[in-house]
């Protein structure tokens, strides 16, 4: 547990970069600090393994005062990644995830099984190990810089916007993959990002910072959707909040429709009762939809290249929001609603989805 | 002439030590030996204190200062210190000639080693260093896992062009008189036995390429491949002795 | 006491050299404009050849290593040795006193080469792309835009050549070349009964001049080819 008590930095010019911080971070979940620049989250992160120390106020990491022990000492106890990783160059990615078992003087073998672990875990294929940092991408180069941080298992991890430099769709992968490995190892994480979408993607609780390092508000991520606490957090926290708090509600068992279905090779049927059909798998996976009035001159059975795909798919138990988007996706208006397993369960129309959100609305008022 | 010179070369004579002459394998030898004197002490000075600067970003008026020492005329400055010095060392021996030698010597490799040194250091990105520091290593830990071996590449060439320098200017020592390579060049000059001039020419060349071929090879072996990329498919020069002046003149710029 | 030091003709004492510089006014101030073309001529000349040579190395990538391979022998070769090497390779007598500037052009292409190559290569990517696009031609982009940016590393460049080739000009003083040089073999042959500095002081502060007003005119010319660099600095 991370506990900031009326922390405040001031510079010697006289900006104010926190003012009289106080929260809680609990052990074993992801707390974010997100808000715009200058909101003083980076200088707030690094104030708790002491890269920049406090001017006044302590920080308590699980009842002991950081600011007794010496730093260095601190720090290795603490996972630590920043924004372009900051491997070493001149070290292989081995060495460079058993640095802190170096430093703690461990036995140089169980250092370095250690580390061919954690490039497993974080999804590095292990030929990596005696490659250079130079030799891999951005994308690779964040999961060594996130297996280096794991590799002492520090109870507690900074992270300063780790997933900032890369492009949206390997961050997007590094995100999932961030959260199931908290969800093996139950670190507790301070992570910092100026994305409010990554903070309530990722954030068991989110501290929104105002410019001046004030706190605006610490919340769980439905909570800042649907109450938030004055003007600047609903502008901060930005548009389509009534349909981004969907994300967060379960739809429950939802009732659906049967699907007349055909499967993908066979001939293609005469008709149907509305032009469309829905095309499976042998495993009775979806796969797109066929059109009947459209299908081209000459082809005789179902292939993939006459198929529309364009619905997403929602899991059966999964959030009101992905079913929402499942049927308004859909060609034919049916969101198509699949199992754990990912076979085809039936279907569910955007009218079926709103009657259920206002249902509950009835309930909460 | 160029006949003329290869002859000199390849006369045995030329390669024993005689009464009238000191044989080329003296020559070279004493030759090399003031440069490894000056270098090794131009090392010990010019590493530490740069490591030092380079680390904790202070003191770069001594870095100016010593780049202000390359607009002294070498040449000049040797003959005003063996003018000096050298009425005090009477006798047959050459120490009277060494010492201001290798004063001048020592003053030239110190500054390329010293602003190398500096910008090596100072030229580590940021994020790596800051990874270094949040991961728990203390100020000397930096400084000797991380930072030292990422500004290898520089320091390295900081060395070649002292190295250079003063391979260069042990040559111009035999004009004060002291032994070396140079010395055939100017006895060749006095002389006015060119073909042994121009020898002399060749063999300083020689040593000066050798030298640098071989701190090349070095190099490539002690700096990390990691930081030299000596696998990656882009064609990196590495660098060398002109890198070592121009960064020089970059730093004074400062 | 120092004025009548620096007055006394026949003394040898170092802060005598200026009374010396009087005495020897013409021979002295000879050599002083014969080293200073010795030393401008190369590093202009070498500019010259080096901007062509610089310009290929970038244009066309497989030639910038073996060109800096080559440039970087002959930088690797004394000056010296260069010296006295020059005249059998360019069919010159041995001690033919055009070898001083033809050696010290080689020296300064050898360095240039690659500081014009490195300093084209710091123009970044897009701004190069972006002049192209707007219509520049090849030869327009690298007058107008690509030489303008790449001029501090240039200049960068010709500090050091013009700075070392004030100090290894007067190198060629001691085979006998006309230049200040001459001024320390003056004071060397004349120290056989004891040290006479006054030749020798007056050259190494000659000198010492001389590069100093070479490095602050290059630094001066380089401040007014680059208005945009002092705004940013200067905060």
């Amino acid at each position: 547990m991370i506990r900031f008590d009326s922390v405040t930095k001031t510079y010697p010019d006289g900006t104010v970069a926190v003012d009289s911080l106080s929260l809680e971070a609990p052990s074993g979940k992801i707390t974010v600090f997100v808000g715009p620049s200058g909101c003083g989250k980076t200088t707030s992160l690094r104030m708790i393994n002491r890269m920049i120390d406090p001017t006044a106020g302590t920080i308590w990491l699980d009842d002991k005062d950081t600011s007794q022990l010496p730093a260095t000492e601190l720090r290795r106890q603490i996972g630590y990644v920043i924004q372009h990783a900051g491997l070493f160059p001149h070290r292989t990615i081995l060495d460079n995830i058993a640095t802190v078992p170096y430093l703690l003087g461990w036995d140089k073998k169980k250092a370095r099984s250690r580390a061919l672990e954690l490039m497993e875990r974080v999804g590095l294929p292990t030929h990596f190990a005696k490659r250079y940092p130079v030799q891999l991408s951005g994308g690779q180069q964040q999961r060594v810089g996130v297996a280096r941080a794991l590799a002492a298992d520090p109870p507690v991890m900074l992270m300063d916007e780790p997933f900032s430099a890369v492009d949206p769709v390997v961050r997007d992968q590094l995100q999932e993959e961030f959260l199931r490995l908290q969800s093996e190892l139950g670190k507790t994480i301070v992570f910092v990002t100026h994305d409010i979408d990554e903070a309530i993607k990722l954030g068991d609780q989110v501290a929104v910072l105002r410019v001046g390092g004030h706190l605006a508000q610490l919340a769980s991520p439905a909570e800042l959707l649907n109450e938030p606490v004055d003007a600047f957090v609903a502008g901060f926290v930005g548009r389509d909040r009534g349909y981004r708090a969907l994300g967060f509600s379960t739809a429950g068992t939802l009732s659906t429709r049967d699907e007349e279905t055909v499967r993908l090779g066979a001939d293609i049927p005469s008709g149907s009762s509305d032009g469309w059909l829905l095309v499976v798998d042998d495993q009775a996976e979806p796969q797109g939809w066929l059109r009947l009035d459209s299908i081209p001159a000459g082809s005789s059975t179902v292939t993939d290249a006459i198929l529309h795909r364009g619905g997403t798919l929602a899991r059966q138990g999964g959030s009101l929001r992905s079913a929402l988007d499942a049927a308004l996706s859909s060609p034919t208006g049916r969101g198509v609603v699949v199992d754990g397993d990912g076979r085809l369960v039936g279907s569910v129309t955007a009218s079926q989805v709103l009657e259920l959100i206002e249902g509950r609305e009835q309930v909460r008022t | 002439m160029i006949g003329n010179v290869i002859t000199w070369l390849n006369d045995p004579a030329h390669w024993r030590d005689t009464r009238l002459m000191t044989g080329i394998p003296s020559q070279l030898e004493a030759h090399i030996r003031y440069c490894a004197i000056a270098l090794a002490i131009a090392v010990v000075i010019a590493l530490p204190i740069g490591l030092l600067l380079g680390h904790t970003r202070k003191g770069t008026w001594l870095v100016t200062l010593a780049n202000a020492v390359r607009a002294l005329p070498t040449v000049g400055v040797l003959v005003l210190l063996v003018v000096l010095i050298s009425p005090h060392f009477t006798g047959r021996t050459d120490t009277g000639y060494l010492i201001p030698t290798e004063i001048v010597l020592i003053l030239l490799a110190i500054p390329p080693i010293l602003s190398n040194t500096v910008a090596g250091v100072q030229n580590v990105e940021p994020a790596v260093r800051d990874a270094a520091v949040g991961m728990g290593m203390t100020g000397s830990e930096v400084l000797r896992k991380v930072e030292l071996p990422c500004s290898l590449p520089l320091i390295f060439s900081g060395f070649r062009s002292a190295t250079l320098q003063v391979i260069a200017t042990a040559t111009i020592a035999s004009y004060v008189p002291l032994n070396g390579l140079g010395r055939f060049i100017y006895d060749g000059l006095a002389q006015q036995d060119f073909p042994q001039m121009i020898g002399g020419g060749v063999l300083v060349a020689a040593l000066a390429l050798v030298a640098d071929l071989l701190l090349g090879l070095v190099q490539r072996y002690v700096v990390s491949p990691g930081i030299s990329g000596r696998f990656s498919k882009k064609v990196v020069a590495a660098a060398g002795p002109i890198t070592a002046d121009v960064v020089q003149a970059e730093v004074a710029t400062v | 006491m120092i004025d009548r030091i620096v007055a006394d003709s026949s003394s040898s004492s170092p802060f005598y050299f200026w009374g010396y510089f009087m005495d020897h006014r013409h021979q002295d101030l000879a050599w002083l404009w014969d080293h200073v073309y010795l030393s401008l001529i190369p590093v202009v000349a070498g500019l010259i050849i080096a901007l062509p040579l610089g310009y290929l190395a970038r244009r066309y990538r497989w030639v910038y290593p073996p060109m800096v391979s080559v440039m970087g022998l002959l930088y690797t070769i004394p000056s010296i040795a260069l010296f006295v090497l020059v005249p059998p390779v360019f069919g010159l007598k041995a001690l033919d006193p055009k070898q001083v500037p033809i050696a010290l052009t080689v020296y300064s292409v050898a360095l240039l080469v690659r500081v014009v190559a490195d300093g084209l290569a710091a123009v970044p990517e897009d701004v190069a792309q972006a002049a192209t696009a707007m219509g520049f031609g090849r030869l327009r982009r690298l007058i107008s835009v690509e030489l303008p940016i790449a001029v501090p590393v240039v200049a960068a460049g010709l500090r050091v050549a013009t700075v070392s080739n004030v100090s290894l000009v007067a190198v060629a003083g001691t085979i006998g070349q006309d230049n200040l040089g001459r001024l320390f073999d003056e004071g060397k042959n004349l120290s056989t009964t004891g040290p006479y500095y006054p030749p020798i002081v007056l050259g190494i502060v000659l000198c010492v001049l001389l590069a100093l007003v070479f490095d602050l005119i290059i630094v001066l010319g380089t401040r007014m080819l680059t208005p945009w660099r002092r705004v940013v600095i200067g905060r």
